[in-house]
C-alpha cells in the first residue's frame, strides 16, 4: 500500500534546513569537547569579522612575507624603536592621567605625586623616562644598521627620508619631554633649547618666540610644550610609523650586502 | 571643450570634481587657519611690564652690585621672576652716552650665550656663567668664553613721587653698549648680526607708554 503524504506542517513547525558547518543527522562535525567548543567559537568570532571587512588577506600581506635569505638580528632594531615608542605612549597616556602642565608648581608637585605617592608611579615614570632614552639609542642604532647595509637605496629612498623625519620627531618629543617635570634642571635645560633656537638667522627669533609663546618664558611655554609632546607629535609619529611600515612590507625587506644576487633561472634564458 | 555640451566651456564632470575639491579644501581652510592664527599669535601680543620698584638710591653704590629679584612674567610664580644685577653709574668708567633712564646701570642675569644666569663675584670683579664658561666684565662686556654680545640691561629711572629707583623693560646692547630692542641670548649685535637676528613684535618696549 502507497504511503500518504504526512499533512503539510505549518512553516513555523517545520525544522530548519541544515546550515553549512552544521552537524549532520548523526551528530558528525558536531563539536565534542570543551576545547573543541573553545576553538569553534573562535573560529566564528573571527569568521563574523574577516566576513565583513577581508581584513585577513591584508593581515596575512602584512605578517607572512618572504624575506630573504642571511637576515639576522640587526633586522630587528626597527621593530625594537616601535616597541619603545608604542611603551612611550601607553605609559605617557598614564602619566597624564596625573600630570598638571601648570607652571606656577602645580606641574613639579604632580610629578613629584607620581614619583613618590602614586601607587606604581615611579615604575610607570622611570619606564617613560629610561624609555625615552632606549628610543634614542634603538632608532640610531636602526638608522646605522640601514645606512651600513645599504638599505636605503632604490626603492626603499622613500622610507629612508620618512625614517628621517620620524628621527627628527622623535628628538622633538625628547626637547618638548624634557621641560615637563618642571624642576631647576628642566627649566634651565628648555631655556638653552629655546635659545639655541633662536639662534638661527633670520627666522630664529620668532621660532624661539613660537616654541616660549611670547617674548619670555611664561605661563603658556608649559601647555604648548605638553600639547607639542602629547599631541601634536604621536599623532604624527603614530602616522608615518604606519606609512613607514607599508613601504617595508610593500618593498620587501634588503638582503644582507654580503650575499651575492642569484640569478634567476628563467630571467638567464632571455639574458642576450 | 571635448566632450562638453554645446555652449559649454567646461564638462559637468571636471566642473563637479572641482567644486567637490574646492569646497573640501574651504572646510579644511575654515579649521585649519584659526588654529594656526591661535597658535602663532603671540609672537605678535606684546609683553606687558611695569616700572617696579627695586629700592631708594642709598641701595646701590659704585663700586659694586646688588642683586634684586624682579618679575618678568606675572602669575607662574618663580618661573617668572628673575635677577638684575645693579648699581650707581660710574662717570669714571661708564662712557656710553646719558640719558634719563641710564642713571643707574641695572644688567640682566641672563647669559648671552645661551640664557643660564651668570652670578656675580665681588671678589674677582667679574660676572661668571656656570653653564659654558661664559666671563664678563664689572661693566657686563664680554672677556671670555662663548656669549655673542654684553649682557643685557634694564632702563631705569628715580620717580620722585615715591623717592625710589625703579627699573623699566629689557633692552640689547652691542660691543659699543649701543640700545637694541630685547633680543634672545645667541644673537650677536655687531656687524651683520643686527640684521640676521631682526627685533620682535612681542618684546616689552619702553615707548608702549
Amino acid at each position: 500500500m502507497p504511503k500518504l503524504p504526512l499533512p503539510p506542517l505549518p512553516k513555523a513547525l517545520q525544522p530548519l534546513p541544515p546550515r553549512p558547518g552544521d552537524s549532520d543527522a548523526n551528530g558528525n562535525g558536531k563539536p565534542q569537547t570543551t576545547a573543541e567548543l573553545a576553538t569553534e567559537a573562535g573560529i566564528s568570532v573571527v569568521d563574523w569579522i574577516d566576513e565583513r571587512t577581508s581584513m585577513s588577506g591584508g593581515i596575512r600581506w602584512l605578517l607572512f612575507r618572504k624575506v630573504p635569505r642571511g637576515i639576522n638580528w640587526f633586522y630587528t632594531l626597527g621593530s625594537a624603536t616601535m616597541f619603545a615608542f608604542l611603551n612611550q605612549a601607553v605609559t605617557g597616556v598614564f602619566l597624564a592621567m596625573y600630570y598638571r602642565p601648570d607652571a606656577a608648581g602645580g606641574a613639579y608637585e604632580s610629578v613629584r605625586y607620581i614619583t613618590d605617592d602614586a601607587f606604581l608611579g615611579q615604575l610607570v615614570r622611570g619606564m617613560h623616562k629610561w624609555g625615552a632614552s632606549v628610543m634614542i639609542i634603538l632608532i640610531f642604532l636602526h638608522m646605522g644598521r640601514v645606512f651600513f647595509f645599504g638599505a636605503y637605496k632604490y626603492p626603499r629612498e622613500l622610507t629612508w627620508i620618512i625614517g628621517v623625519v620620524l628621527l627628527i620627531l622623535t628628538l622633538a618629543m625628547g626637547f618638548t619631554g624634557y621641560l615637563l617635570p618642571f624642576d631647576q634642571r628642566s627649566y634651565w635645560a628648555s631655556i638653552v633649547g629655546i635659545n639655541i633656537n633662536a639662534g638661527g638667522p633670520f627666522i630664529g627669533p620668532y621660532l624661539a618666540d613660537f616654541l616660549r609663546g611670547g617674548a619670555e618664558f611664561g605661563a603658556t611655554t608649559l601647555s604648548r610644550f605638553y600639547a607639542i609632546h602629547m599631541m601634536l607629535i604621536p599623532g604624527l609619529i603614530a602616522a608615518l610609523i604606519g606609512f613607514h611600515l607599508y613601504l617595508v612590507t610593500k618593498l620587501g625587506i634588503s638582503a644582507p650586502p654580503w650575499l651575492k644576487a642569484e640569478e634567476e633561472p628563467e630571467l638567464r634564458e632571455t639574458t642576450v | 571643450m571635448p566632450g562638453a555640451f554645446e555652449g559649454e566651456t567646461v564638462t559637468r564632470r571636471r566642473f563637479m570634481t572641482a567644486v567637490t575639491h574646492g569646497s573640501g579644501a574651504i572646510a579644511a581652510m575654515a579649521f585649519t587657519l584659526p588654529a594656526l592664527g591661535f597658535a602663532i599669535g603671540p609672537l605678535f601680543s606684546r609683553l606687558p611690564w611695569s616700572w617696579q620698584p627695586i629700592g631708594p638710591p642709598e641701595d646701590f653704590t659704585e663700586n659694586t652690585y646688588t642683586t634684586k629679584v624682579i618679575q618678568l612674567v606675572q602669575g607662574i610664580g618663580e618661573a617668572g621672576n628673575s635677577i638684575a644685577y645693579v648699581r650707581k653709574r660710574n662717570p669714571a668708567i661708564d662712557t656710553e652716552p646719558l640719558d634719563e633712564y641710564d642713571h643707574w646701570v641695572a644688567l640682566s642675569d641672563r647669559c648671552m650665550h645661551l640664557g643660564c644666569p651668570v652670578r656675580y663675584v665681588a671678589a674677582a670683579e667679574r660676572f661668571i656663567c656656570p653653564c659654558h664658561g661664559g666671563v664678563y666684565d664689572f661693566r657686563g662686556m664680554v672677556v671670555g668664553g662663548p656669549p655673542v654680545r654684553p649682557l643685557d640691561r634694564f632702563y631705569t629711572r628715580y620717580n620722585a613721587a615715591t623717592g625710589l629707583v625703579e627699573l623699566g623693560p629689557r633692552y640689547s646692547v652691542n660691543s659699543e653698549l649701543q640700545r637694541f630692542s630685547p633680543r634672545d641670548p645667541g644673537e650677536p649685535l655687531d656687524g651683520i648680526g643686527q640684521y640676521l637676528y631682526p627685533a620682535r613684535f612681542s618684546t616689552a618696549s619702553l615707548t608702549d607708554r
